[in-house]
């Protein structure tokens, strides 16, 4: 199992902030199957400090949906009491990019979403945005959420000693259950279909044509 | 890093040979590397397992769960002809070539339960981990360096880089399977193959594919001959009905092929279209491919298997039982005698001597058996094609099914697969049809279905002894086959007026699929495979 690529750069974000003494502790959250576990490992060899593993599904197939997610990391920060909370903008899996603002919510956090830079001073963060239009700096105060996009960093590689000495750092399991959130889903799936074919383009002789099948689609 | 035993590879020759250590002592330190992103994502095997390797291992592995379910139930040979095929009957055939008792499987699934069973026994496994280099101490293989990572394309440490760490073993076990990159660089250095027959191979090439439920009969296991390959080449294809209404489709073409404008990725396509095959597929989906080299020169191509040190086991050595069509059950058995014979040294307080126990166990215990009754299948199809194999192959393996003793004696194989490539000049190019899109697939979308992945910002891992050689010799020798015998597309040769020679020899090395071809066929032996960074390479599902 591979980590979700923006929680990757998440959890780098978080080992920076870490080294340059911003943070003094990394504990890493995964909501999912057993086999997270893995991926937990893999983000205390890069550097974090303890992880939870919040075994939520039987099957890596059943989805867990972002509220039930932002519920189970809502009633972890009241116990953890987090200055920030990092997480990738999305899961590649379903593309929901939903989770971070979820929580916020929930908290009442600020939250400072797609996160292409982050500078942290006392209190506050100044977080600079990828946005459609280009770039937008927004000052938020801690604790908030703040969700990774591509460009904030590069993940570190887990070494192979680093993951040897991973095995010995803190990894506690729960369920969603001792959360007292219940993860059944709450959305339906209507409908799945694989985009439809290209079809064969035509074409034209003279530019009178092209005008003339132009008007006959009613796009001119 | 000190362990008792390293191990790189965690197929089924690795995972047996670790999961065995651990049975015999417990205490152990045994430490399995893998250059795949997960254990099974580099497997890819037909396959029917024949359980006498499992059995011997773990003999209650129904009750825990092993993903061998789908036994055979149905066993054909069948001739093929351009538009027709005609049945083999099953009576002629020596009994060691059936299959009742034997399994459908994903060889993938079956190592990623292996990798369970050993890590539940205390075997640390790191997947993403390539093993790179040996570590040498004088004569003594002590350890292999692993889990270099980060490196520019020019080999300079980028701004992620993490060197590799030296992983030493009491013994080191090389099970990367056929052609592995460690294993040749044993089998050179210490001149392994000396008064042996050189190793031949065949590339496998695979489908998975979802077929209309109604043309699906769980269990069925059919192997093809003759069309379309005819005398061109030794191969044939295999169809099993697996579960999940999946069927695995494959086909192997011998890689001691004469004709350089042979095209076995195209060879294969073209066999789907058959009117029987086309019947079995229409209505269905491709939905996973990848391809591997199979070795194939059996019992006279073992090479000596030993070193101080180090022990190669499994397809690294060479295990496959051709006319069988399985290796996977000998692979298992060579990861037991080679665990059998380092826990005993090991107890005896030795380390980093030759385990001759174990060479001895490979050649009279069990492997023996099974592959020296049928040594003369692949020489005799070689040199007297495919009818002649049946004819004077199947009978070399009766009369020693029956009596022991095989009258054919032994015969050799002949040059080596790269060696057994002719000049271009003596043939034309082969006009092979365009792919459908529905039965058959164009090269580079079916790569895309073997998701294989590379870091493009690393060096390229396929090595060229000599970057000159592909223009100036292969091309008008040979028609630089690297364009064709690559079942991934990672070789071309492009056109380029602006270099004296008029050509470039272009390496897309993140298609490539880890299949060792290049590394066999070469005609110059000019193309080293050489491992990436751990992680890369194909993320085969359930191959």
């Amino acid at each position: 199992m591979s980590m979700n690529p923006f929680d990757e750069i998440a959890v780098e974000e978080a080992i920076r902030l870490k080294e340059k003494g911003v943070a003094t502790e990394i504990v890493v959250v995964s909501v999912g199957v057993k086999q997270a576990a893995e991926t937990i490992r893999t983000a205390l060899a890069m550097g974090a400090d303890r992880g939870i593993l919040v075994v939520a599904a039987d099957d890596v197939h059943q989805d867990i949906e972002p509220l039930a997610v932002a519920k189970i990391l809502k009633a972890i920060v009241a116990e953890e009491q987090p200055g920030l909370v990092l997480m990738g903008k999305q899961a590649i899996d379903n593309d929901m990019n939903a989770t971070g603002q979820m929580l916020a919510a929930l908290l009442g956090w600020a939250q400072a979403t797609q996160a292409g830079a982050i500078e942290v001073a006392g209190d506050k963060a100044s977080v600079t945005r990828e946005i459609d239009g280009g770039l937008q700096v927004i000052e938020v105060t801690l604790p908030a959420i703040v969700t990774a996009d591509l460009r904030l960093n590069e993940p570190r590689y887990a070494s192979l000693p680093n993951i040897m000495k991973a095995k010995k750092k803190e990894l506690v399991e729960k369920t969603a259950g001792d959360y007292g959130v219940d993860v059944s889903p709450r959305l339906t799936v209507v409908k799945t279909a694989e985009p439809e074919g290209r079809k064969a383009g035509v074409k034209v002789a003279s530019v009178d044509e092209l005008v003339s099948k132009l008007k006959a689609a009613g796009v001119i | 890093m000190e362990f008792d035993v390293v191990i790189v590879g965690a197929g089924p020759a690795g995972l047996s040979a670790a999961i065995r250590c651990k049975q015999i002592d417990p205490d152990l330190n045994v430490v399995v590397l893998e250059k795949g992103s997960e254990v099974g994502a580099h497997i890819l095997s037909g396959a029917v397992l024949d359980p006498v390797g499992l059995n011997a291992l773990i003999p209650d592995w129904k009750d825990k769960g092993a993903p061998v379910k789908t036994a055979v139930t149905s066993d054909s040979f069948v001739v093929l002809g351009p538009a027709g095929s005609a049945r083999i009957p099953n009576w002629p055939m020596p009994r060691l070539m059936s299959n009742p008792g034997n399994y459908i499987v994903s060889m993938g699934n079956v190592c990623r339960w292996l990798a369970e069973q050993a890590e539940e026994l205390g075997v640390e496994i790191f997947p993403g981990m390539a093993a790179s280099e040996l570590v040498m101490e004088g004569d003594r293989v002590a350890g292999v360096v692993a889990g270099e990572m980060g490196k520019n394309p020019d080999g300079t440490p980028g701004p992620s880089y993490e060197p590799g760490m030296e992983l030493r073993g009491k013994y080191v076990m090389i099970a990367e399977g056929v052609r592995g990159s460690l294993a040749k660089q044993l089998i050179e250095k210490y001149d392994l193959s000396a008064g042996h027959e050189p190793q031949k191979f065949g590339i496998g090439m695979k489908e998975i594919w979802e077929i209309d439920p109604a043309k699906h009969k769980e269990g069925t296991v059919v192997h093809t001959m003759g069309w379309p390959l005819g005398k061109n080449a030794g191969g044939g294809s295999f169809i099993y009905h697996a579960e999940n209404n999946q069927v695995f489709i494959g086909f192997v073409v011998h890689l001691n092929y004469e004709n350089p404008y042979l095209y076995p990725y195209a060879e294969f396509q073209r066999f789907k279209h058959h009117p029987a095959i086309a019947e079995l597929l229409e209505g269905g989906k491709r939905v996973a491919y990848g391809a591997r080299a199979i070795s194939e020169g059996g019992w006279q191509s073992l090479p000596k298997m030993t070193v101080p040190g180090a022990l190669l086991l499994g397809c690294s050595a060479g295990m496959v039982n051709v006319p069988r069509i399985k290796g996977n059950h000998n692979a298992m058995l060579s990861g037991i005698a080679a665990a059998n014979a380092a826990a005993a040294a090991i107890a005896a307080g030795r380390e980093g001597d030759e385990l001759v126990e174990y060479e001895q166990d490979v050649r009279t215990g069990p492997i023996a058996h099974d592959l020296k009754r049928v040594r003369n299948v692949k020489p005799a199809w070689s040199r007297t094609g495919m009818v002649g194999s049946l004819m004077l192959g199947g009978m070399d393996m009766w009369v020693a099914s029956l009596f022991n003793r095989n009258i054919l004696r032994t015969w050799k194989h002949g040059k080596t697969d790269a060696a057994a490539t002719r000049p271009a000049k003596n043939y034309r190019p082969i006009d092979y049809p365009k792919p459908d899109g529905k039965l058959s697939f164009d090269r580079l979308t079916n790569v895309a279905f073997s998701f294989t992945n590379h870091e493009e910002s690393q060096p390229c891992h396929l090595k060229l002894k000599d970057p000159t050689v592909p223009i100036r010799v292969n091309l008008p020798e040979y028609a630089e086959p690297a364009q064709r015998y690559c079942p991934a597309g990672v070789y071309e040769v492009v056109e380029d007026k602006s270099v004296p020679e008029g050509a470039r020899f272009v390496i897309n090395f993140q298609n490539c699929v880890h299949c060792k071809t290049c590394d066999i066929k070469d005609p110059s032996q000019n193309i080293v495979w050489t491992t990436p960074q751990g992680g890369d390479g194909p993320n085969y599902p359930n191959m």
